[in-house]
């Protein structure tokens, strides 16, 4: 028997596992679809305390653990393991308590991004965050990624809004990270961790005050330089718009396919600009944004919230959308500092003439973080190949401009080659020292950002005979 | 001395050196991240133990070190590294002055939304080591949510970098955050990068007076205003002042349409109260979080015990200006977290550098200096992987760390 056999005979003292293989198969993979793995077992737990139940037996019995939520990330950070065990977080799914007063919500880890909102819209409250899968991916998964979003320029990131989380560790011990408490910031650094320090069993999340006014424009250019200056030029007015979204020509043509969007015909960029804030300040950043548009061939106001869904609803669609014009496609998510813009977006193109490979551009032009989409026909032989390698290509180019290669999708299984491209091996050892304080023994998401983690212990550039958790086998050296 | 042949500006220290009482053999005065590595690696191999110093504005914070060899004084560190306007970031080395980077950022009409009142000298190391958050963290959160990469060097002399310089960046772990408010005791923080905003076109305060006991519901009508106020800050005293910051576009139209939310008399101007940012000075002065909606509970219990209590009823972070252990005690058992941040232990009033038997739980006045912490075993075994020899301010933060 595996030690993932005798650990399945004791799950049943905590919750009833899945071991069917068909049932097995639908958690295969996450979002990011290219990478499949059919987990060892798969359990739905009721509560933190089951977690750390199941924790604490796959510390026993030395067997991985993954932890996921509604499974829609975009770098296969849910990937399961075929020796492990998945932890799935939909059925917690209370919002255990909303405190306008203090605004903030308590919610469980399978709590929807959107249902927080629609929680307290009412009451004129949201939360902040809002990537656009927040209709069905889980607030623990968000804090496993730090989530973004359209937003994001103007709000910030999840661990920007979170107060604190309840989590298991990978002892299986039950602990609270606050803001507010004394002591090392470890809030901070487990937001973003990608499931390898522990599973959010709680989230208190800070509440934002809905603005009194919102104003979203749509301003066609000519082509994706003049889109850029005016990216430029907003920001250096000293505007701080909600959202600044810019697409391409062809990933209009995308959406247009797609959705109907009916965005401007012969439009060689499309952007979109969100003010929101105090009545007065909307309309005279309003009347700001006018005169920086001046030189767009056409400019779309929203005067109501459909309009406003008309305008957002062909970007929204647009990485499915590329479906439409192509037989398959890779999301790629690089950042770059936003004044290198124009110089990335050229080199895109010389790389895409190069391998003979179509790349739509969708991204957030605000904070520089590019969506490009590799379109490729993966029935014709090379394409993917092709496709991988400007994909790749395109991260090298975020890299040299002193960007990431990840904004919000995450390194997770897809990325973790990439990082040494961006950190010294020293900048990884030392994130590693995070690692072993939390799981020495590496079995909370293993094999997800990190290309080749040191094993705890070992002393970095010494190498001395067979480590003790190889010889055990509760651990593979690289 | 292997501290001797790294080239490293060293001094012997005086009394003036002093940290917590504690009085250093020597001072270090590296002037690159290089040089403080190469000391850090020296201090290691010799055991000594390092205590890294800004402006020394807030040096006598925390607790007193257990040991202190080598003062790591960063102001030679002082350097703008790059000032990106377009992109809105600025990375800095540690020992650069905020003041001096204010100056330096309004030229490009831009600044670091950080306004710790720490008061003149302070350093972007400084705010950085303590996490300290001002007014105005209200809307652009604390130090931590506005550093988007931070380069620091272990006690081994490994120098390691995390996040970047860009604001949207999820690659790795955030190293920055975990060193944000650290005390020091993790490694030395060398450069660090931010994101920036634009400097508010105009800015607006308003002033009224209140009764405690209608803090609570004024802040709350503040704090939701759409008018959105940046900071929203109370001062105790007879009567209670509440005063809220509003900036940008349109500041002075929206400041007015805040007063008169707020149904009560007062006035729009344009310059601060004069004790919105006065400056954290004093022998004794501790933290005080709570959730905004016991505000008023921490005013009811300062007012009690006569003391006096500033800082911002809509974020829950308040000053506490009283040597009143009682008070502490009471405040804690209401549920709010206090951490005695300037606070002499009683070892250092007799200003001896040998302290046997001193623990952590022997804080100041039989009170433990930073109260309880939820997640104190995780911190332990942070500190014990990237200080196992504890040569970092040992002794200076939460449980003895």
């Amino acid at each position: 028997m595996t030690a993932l056999d005798e650990l399945v005979a004791r799950l049943g003292e905590v919750t009833e596992p899945i071991t069917d293989p068909v049932r097995l198969r639908t958690y295969e993979c996450d979002g990011l679809t290219y990478h499949r793995a059919t987990p060892g077992v798969v359990v739905l737990p009721g509560s933190a305390e089951e977690i750390a139940a199941i924790v604490r037996l796959c510390a026993e019995y030395g067997v991985p653990f993954v932890a996921r939520g509604s499974g829609t990330g975009l770098s296969g950070g849910a990937l399961p393991r075929t020796d492990g065990v998945l932890i799935v977080t939909s059925r917690m799914r209370r919002i255990l308590e909303i405190d306008l007063a203090d605004r903030r919500a308590v919610v469980e880890p399978g709590v929807t991004n959107l249902a927080i909102t629609e929680a307290v819209r009412e009451q004129g409250y949201y939360y902040a965050p809002d990537p656009s899968s927040q209709q069905i991916c889980s607030i623990g998964g968000n804090v496993a990624e730090n989530s973004g979003g359209a937003h994001c320029l103007k709000y910030g990131f999840t661990v920007n809004h979170v107060e604190a989380c309840e989590i298991v560790t990978p002892d299986g011990d039950i602990v609270t990270l606050d803001r507010t408490d004394p002591g090392y910031d470890l809030l901070g650094a487990f937001v973003g961790s990608e499931g390898t320090l522990g599973i959010t069993t709680k989230v208190t999340v800070r509440l934002s005050r809905a603005p009194e006014a919102v104003t979203t424009v749509l301003a066609a250019y000519e082509s994706v330089e003049q889109g850029g200056a005016a990216v430029t030029a907003i920001i250096g007015a000293g505007i701080v718009p909600a959202a600044i979204e810019m697409m391409d020509a062809l990933a209009i043509e995308a959406a247009e396919a797609a959705v109907a969007c009916a965005y401007p015909q012969g439009a060689g960029a499309v952007l979109i600009v969100e003010l929101d804030g105090p009545a007065a300040e909307v309309e005279q950043q309003f009347a700001q944004l006018r005169m920086i548009c001046a030189d767009a061939f056409e400019l779309r106001v929203a005067a109501d919230a459909e309009e406003r869904a008309a305008i957002w609803k062909g970007r929204k669609s647009a990485f499915a959308a590329v479906g439409r014009i192509s037989p398959a496609y890779i999301v790629q998510d690089g950042v770059v500092p936003r004044t290198s813009l124009p110089r990335v977006l050229a080199s895109i193109d010389r790389l895409s003439a190069e391998y003979g490979i179509r790349v739509a551009n969708v991204f957030h032009a605000g904070d520089g973080n590019l969506h490009p989409l590799v379109l490729f026909d993966d029935a014709e032989p090379g394409a993917g190949e092709r496709a991988e390698a400007v994909s790749g290509r395109i991260l090298d180019l975020c890299v040299e401009h002193g960007g990431s290669i990840t904004g919000e999708h995450g390194v997770g299984v897809d990325k973790a080659g990439y990082m040494p491209k961006m950190f010294s091996p020293d900048d990884l050892d030392t994130m590693q020292l995070v690692r072993c304080a939390f799981d020495p023994r590496g079995l909370s998401n293993p094999g997800k950002v990190f290309p080749t983690p040191r094993l705890c212990g070992e002393v970095p550039g010494v190498r001395k005979g067979v480590h003790p958790l190889v010889e055990s086998g509760e651990a593979e050296q690289f | 001395m292997a501290i001797g042949t790294t080239g490293v500006t060293l001094r012997e220290a005086g009394d003036g050196d002093r940290v917590g009482g504690v009085l250093p053999r020597w001072v270090a005065l590296p002037e690159s991240v290089r040089e403080v590595a190469a000391l850090l690696r020296a201090c290691s191999q010799e055991g000594l133990a390092v205590v890294p110093v800004g402006g020394g504005t807030k040096v006598h914070w925390g607790a007193p070190p257990e040991r202190c060899d080598v003062l790591l004084d960063t102001s030679c560190l002082n350097e703008v590294v790059e000032h990106a306007t377009g992109d809105l970031i600025v990375r800095a080395q540690a020992g650069l002055t905020l003041a001096a980077l204010a100056d330096r950022l309004a030229r490009a009409g831009q600044e670091l939304a950080a306004d710790a009142p720490s008061g003149a000298g302070e350093t972007v190391g400084g705010l950085l080591a303590t996490g300290l958050a001002g007014p105005r963290s209200f809307r652009y959160g604390t130090p931590r949510d506005l550093l988007i990469g931070m380069t620091v060097v272990l006690p081994d002399g490994t120098v390691a970098r995390s996040g970047g310089k860009v604001v949207k960046n999820v690659a790795g772990y955030d190293l920055g955050k975990l060193f944000t408010g650290s005390y020091g005791t993790l490694g030395v923080i060398a450069e660090a990068t931010f994101r920036l905003h634009p400097l508010p076109a105009e800015r607006r305060w308003i002033e009224v007076e209140t009764g405690r006991a209608r803090v609570r519901e004024l802040a709350a009508v503040l704090a939701a205003s759409q008018h959105e106020p940046s900071a929203v800050e109370c001062a105790s005293g007879d009567g209670v002042r509440v005063a809220a910051l509003v900036e940008g576009t349109a500041a002075a139209h929206r400041a007015e349409a805040l007063l008169r939310e707020s149904g009560l008399p007062g006035e729009v101007r344009d310059t601060a109260p004069a004790w919105w940012d006065e400056p954290l000075d004093g022998t004794h002065l501790a933290e005080v979080r709570c959730l905004p909606s016991r505000v008023g509970a921490v005013l009811d219990l300062a007012a009690e015990a006569g003391a006096a209590l500033r800082g911002s009823p809509v974020t829950g972070r308040l000053w506490l200006h009283a040597r009143d252990p009682e008070l502490v005690a009471r405040l804690r058992a209401d549920g709010a977290r206090v951490v005695l941040l300037a606070w002499p232990d009683q070892w250092s009033d007799q200003w001896s550098d040998q302290w046997p038997d001193r623990t952590a739980a022997n804080g100041p006045e039989g009170i433990d200096r930073w109260g309880e912490v939820s997640a104190m075993a995780l911190m332990r075994r942070v500190k014990e992987r990237f200080d196992p020899a504890r040569t970092m301010s040992p002794g200076r933060f939460v449980g003895g760390i």
